[in-house]
């Protein structure tokens, strides 16, 4: 793909090499910084990229291994899991095993973004026109993130969460609210919302609120699991009619805070916290070939046109491409290096070919995209940008020629045979499959298992039964049972989940296991 | 399009991370201490002081999530194709299972394989070594029981000898007060002085009755008589001299000392010593937990005692046969002579092969008894063998019903028991 990348990318008038160099050394000061800032930002208009304010926090390395393993939050409750993360990050990086420069940024207005004091002068300009213009003006125009979080409140949001968790822990203990943030880490995935919208969260609200939903949420609850029926010469059409909740609910976490019988409200809380928490990272999970790839995509751009006008030498490129290389390196699938499919190589390459299908189409672009073909590249891009999620982006822009360049293909692996199929490659009958599978490959509902909450046995043992919906015979892992267990310390009472295959149960986990239930008695 | 603001974090806080941290130690606390107790074991000697690193078995430190696992059918897109074409089987190596499967997923049946590794500091290696365990007695050095005294700095005072006059303080104090009696009237002079300026450069007024004369002259004589009263300002007044200020402090006793006594008789072979240095290790480590200043005093002994340093203390063989109290009195004169008691919080470990001569035994319980447990905060006997006990385990055995508070003893076999026995010596006990 060099030949498409290394086309000077002028956007209308022609170089001018007339202008001094920003700097030539590679040691990075204040000033330096803020002029190499101006002078991106300068281009990043040119090519009508909005972003939200910056604000660059320049760190040691130690911070940003502190930032490395709070997952990106710039505040966050305390946990030991942070801690476990946070020891990992700091002997790999002891051990040389891994930068750090590349990026943090968070997904806040202001946004957010880190510069690490250890970077020379060209990685900290490579890191601004990829953070702060690249990821930042996709956080601000990608519908998911402007549908599902709210920047400007995360911020304060996160406070409000480390203060009340702070506040439990000195009230309940250290292990009581250390369990019940294990349980809900355990669930953060399906914490999630996927269809409708969240009302922003805001810390003052959420404060605000907090009590009033003390309150009402005992009595909701008290409701719920009234023990007298109201009905006693009914009482068996009402337990086989009415079910409970009468649509199966994927928000597991919701369900549990506002349905569980035994939780105190601080616990219902501490869920609602890392409820939404999960809900706030739930647009990255979907969007990381987008995101990366635009990132890639602008600082790339960026940094030719700064280099166009005359304002960086060729030391300065020579370095940055070399960082640039690396990151979008994609190993063979039969490299000791393979690990999957490069997020950054396959959102670069995708971003990089929509705008050549837009500048130079040939006959194939014109009947794969006729819309696009020859349109007006800047305006496609922000067009697929905001609109598009890592799935939906695939299936509709994985133009041929990225799939020739990658050289993709596709396994089909049967454990009911005893060999692996190759199902599709980069040929003419392929492309079509080979998209629509690789599209799927990005389906968060394909990734991750399908379970939801069937049914509450209200009138009886108020067990709590989930169900998994397999696909393609795909079954749970091993420690699922473990999963379980965390589902049942929320719940309260007997936790059962079943794995539903075309109306037979193929798989079974109870917690408490059923063995004891007999013995029991029940 | 917004704008950028920079911000340097570099000297905020670096330690966000130590609370999850300390988090996760306190987590996995008991895998931890045994890692640091198998350490104790296998490290060398001389290198006790530095961290550990620990390692946790990854299936105990998982946070579980509901994922997909092995089987089914599924189909993966890969890059780098070769020369496949589609409809192509590749056989499934044997026995491997589904190989190739869900993303990044690791194969669950490497059981034992992977490691979470990490390292504590040396801080934190005492900490969890020595978890649980206290110093027996050391309520009984009491604030009002010490004699000494430190004098510590307690801000400045206005009045005091010369010897404590604190000079920059005072010159300081004497420029405000310059300042503050004569910034007034000094202005008040720039003002006159720019005046008389004026006044002098202003054009001669034909008529002598609206002269400038007369002005200036008033002018003049204010400001020599501003002037005269700035310099009557004294330069330093006695109202300027600060003294530093020191009151007296009672001292705690934060120092102590650890008497290490050990047998080096024929019959002490270089594993007991082995040994027996092994536990002193560990019991100077663990003062030096509760103390600022440790002194350790090491004595030897055979027939007779002398005090030696550490080098000879482990390292040097004599020959011959033991008496136990030559050593006992030894130390009851170097603590005479040397440690008093109201000042020092004194230790003493005692190791041996249980050998002494039958007619001395007797003499070590009394000593013991009378002259040394009474000054001590804390005796531990170990005694180093495999064998059966002889005459000075029956005699140190009376003294531990007379003592229970102050005196300890127990036997250690192997380098196995020593951290073990170590922990029953000074077990917290239930108060």
């Amino acid at each position: 793909m060099s030949d498409i990348v290394d086309r000077p990318n002028a956007p209308d008038n022609a170089p001018s090499n007339t202008r001094k160099p920003i700097s030539t050394s590679s040691e990075w000061t204040f000033d330096l910084i803020r002029e190499y800032d101006e002078a991106i930002a300068e281009c990043a208009r040119e090519f009508g990229l909005d972003t939200y304010p910056n604000q660059v926090e320049v760190i040691s390395a130690e911070q940003m291994m502190d930032a490395y393993s709070s997952v990106g939050m710039p505040v966050g409750y305390h946990h030991w899991s942070f801690g476990k993360q946070f020891l990992n990050t700091a002997k790999g990086y002891q051990r040389g095993q891994m930068g750090l420069a590349y990026e943090i940024v968070i997904n806040s207005n202001p946004c957010i973004a880190y510069l690490m004091e250890e970077n020379t002068l060209p990685m900290q300009a490579l890191v601004i026109a990829h953070a702060c213009y690249g990821h930042n003006s996709f956080f601000k125009g990608n519908y998911l993130f402007r549908t599902w979080t709210d920047a400007s409140a995360i911020i304060d949001y996160l406070v409000f969460a480390r203060n009340y968790v702070a506040e439990c822990e000195e009230r309940y203990g250290l292990d009581a609210v250390e369990q019940i943030i294990d349980s809900c880490h355990a669930l953060m995935n399906y914490g999630v919302d996927r269809y409708k919208r969240p009302p922003p969260i805001s810390a003052s609200e959420e404060a605000r609120r907090q009590k009033e939903r003390e309150e009402y949420q005992q009595r909701r609850i008290n409701d719920l699991w009234r023990t007298i029926p109201k009905l006693d010469d009914d009482e068996n059409s009402v337990k086989s009619q009415r079910r409970f909740p009468e649509e199966p609910q994927e928000n597991l976490l919701y369900f549990i805070e506002k349905n569980a019988p035994l939780l105190e409200t601080w616990q219902r809380e501490i869920i609602r916290i890392v409820r939404k928490l999960g809900q706030y990272f739930y647009p990255q999970r979907q969007t990381q070939v987008m995101n990366e790839g635009w990132a890639t995509f602008w600082h790339y751009t960026l940094l030719h046109r700064l280099y166009e006008k005359g304002l960086v030498n060729d030391g300065f490129m020579l370095e940055f491409l070399q960082s640039h290389t690396a990151v979008v390196y994609q190993p063979p699938f039969n490299s000791p290096w393979y690990s999957g499919i490069n997020p950054y190589t396959l959102g670069f390459s995708m971003f990089t070919d929509l705008r050549r299908i837009c500048e130079h189409p040939t006959d194939e672009d014109r009947e794969w995209f006729p819309d696009i073909a020859g349109s007006n590249w800047v305006e496609t891009l922000h067009f697929a940008m905001h609109n598009f999620k890592d799935e939906s982006f695939i299936q509709q822009f994985l133009s041929p020629k990225v799939m020739r360049d990658l050289k993709l293909f596709s396994i089909e692996n049967d454990d009911q045979e005893d060999h692996y199929t190759v199902t599709a490659i980069h040929d003419d009958p392929g492309y079509r499959p080979l998209r629509e599978k690789l599209a799927r490959q990005y389906n968060l509902s394909y990734r991750e298992p399908n379970i939801q909450v069937w049914n509450v046995d209200v009138r009886g043992d108020r067990s709590l039964t989930l169900r998994h919906i397999p696909v393609d015979r795909v079954p749970l892992a091993e420690d699922t049972e473990e999963v379980v267990r965390h589902v049942h310390r929320l719940w309260g009472f007997d936790v059962h989940l079943e794995s539903v295959d075309e109306g037979t149960v193929v798989e079974e986990y109870h917690c408490p296991p059923p063995d004891f239930e007999d013995i029991d008695g029940h | 399009m917004g704008t950028t603001h920079i911000v340097d974090r570099r000297l905020n806080g670096k330690n966000k991370s130590a609370v999850n941290r300390e988090r996760f130690l306190r987590r996995y606390r008991h895998h931890i201490k045994k890692a640091v107790a198998d350490a104790v074991h296998k490290r060398s000697i001389t290198d006790v002081e530095r961290g550990e690193s620990v390692s946790i078995p990854t299936r105990d430190i998982d946070e579980p999530v509901f994922h997909h696992g092995q089987g089914g059918r599924r189909e993966m897109v890969h890059p780098g194709n070769q020369d496949f074409i589609a409809g192509d089987t590749i056989p499934k190596p044997e026995g491997g299972g589904g190989q190739g499967g869900g993303p990044g997923q690791a194969s669950p049946d490497g059981e034992g394989m992977d490691e979470f590794a990490f390292q504590i500091t040396q801080e934190e290696f005492l900490d969890f070594l020595f978890d649980d365990l206290e110093l027996p007695n050391l309520a009984r050095k009491k604030l009002k029981d010490t004699e000494a005294f430190k004098y510590v700095r307690a801000g400045f005072t206005n009045q005091g000898i010369p010897a404590k006059l604190d000079v920059v303080r005072s010159l300081r104090g004497a420029h405000a007060r310059r300042l503050g009696l004569g910034g007034a009237r000094r202005k008040k002079i720039r003002d006159l002085e720019k005046q008389l300026e004026e006044l002098k450069s202003a054009p001669e007024e034909l008529d002598a009755a609206f002269s400038h004369e007369d002005q200036i002259k008033a002018v003049e004589e204010e400001i020599a008589r501003l002037k005269a009263n700035v310099r009557r300002i004294p330069f330093i007044d006695e109202i300027d001299l600060r003294y530093r200020q020191h009151v007296k402090q009672p001292k705690p006793a934060t120092s102590a000392v650890m008497f290490c006594l050990m047998d080096v008789s024929g019959s002490m072979t270089q594993m007991h010593k082995d040994i027996a240095k092994r536990f002193f290790i560990l019991l100077y480590l663990f003062l030096k937990k509760n103390y600022k200043k440790i002194e350790v005093v090491f004595i030897r002994h055979h027939t007779s005692a002398k005090e030696v340093d550490e080098e000879e203390f482990f390292y040097s063989r004599e020959t011959g046969g033991t008496i136990v109290s030559s050593a006992l009195k030894l130390m009851q004169k170097i603590i005479e002579s040397r440690y008093s008691p109201s000042e020092w919080n004194i230790y003493a470990a005692q190791a041996s092969d249980g050998d002494n001569w039958n007619d001395d035994s007797p003499v070590c319980g009394k000593l013991l008894a009378n002259q040394i447990l009474p000054l001590v905060q804390y005796y531990a006997y170990v005694e180093i063998t495999p064998q059966d006990h002889q005459m000075l385990w029956y005699e140190y055995e009376k003294i531990m019903e007379r003592f229970p508070q102050s005196f300890a003893m127990q036997q250690i076999a192997d380098p196995g028991e020593i951290y073990p026995v170590f922990r029953q010596l000074f077990e917290r006990k239930a108060a």
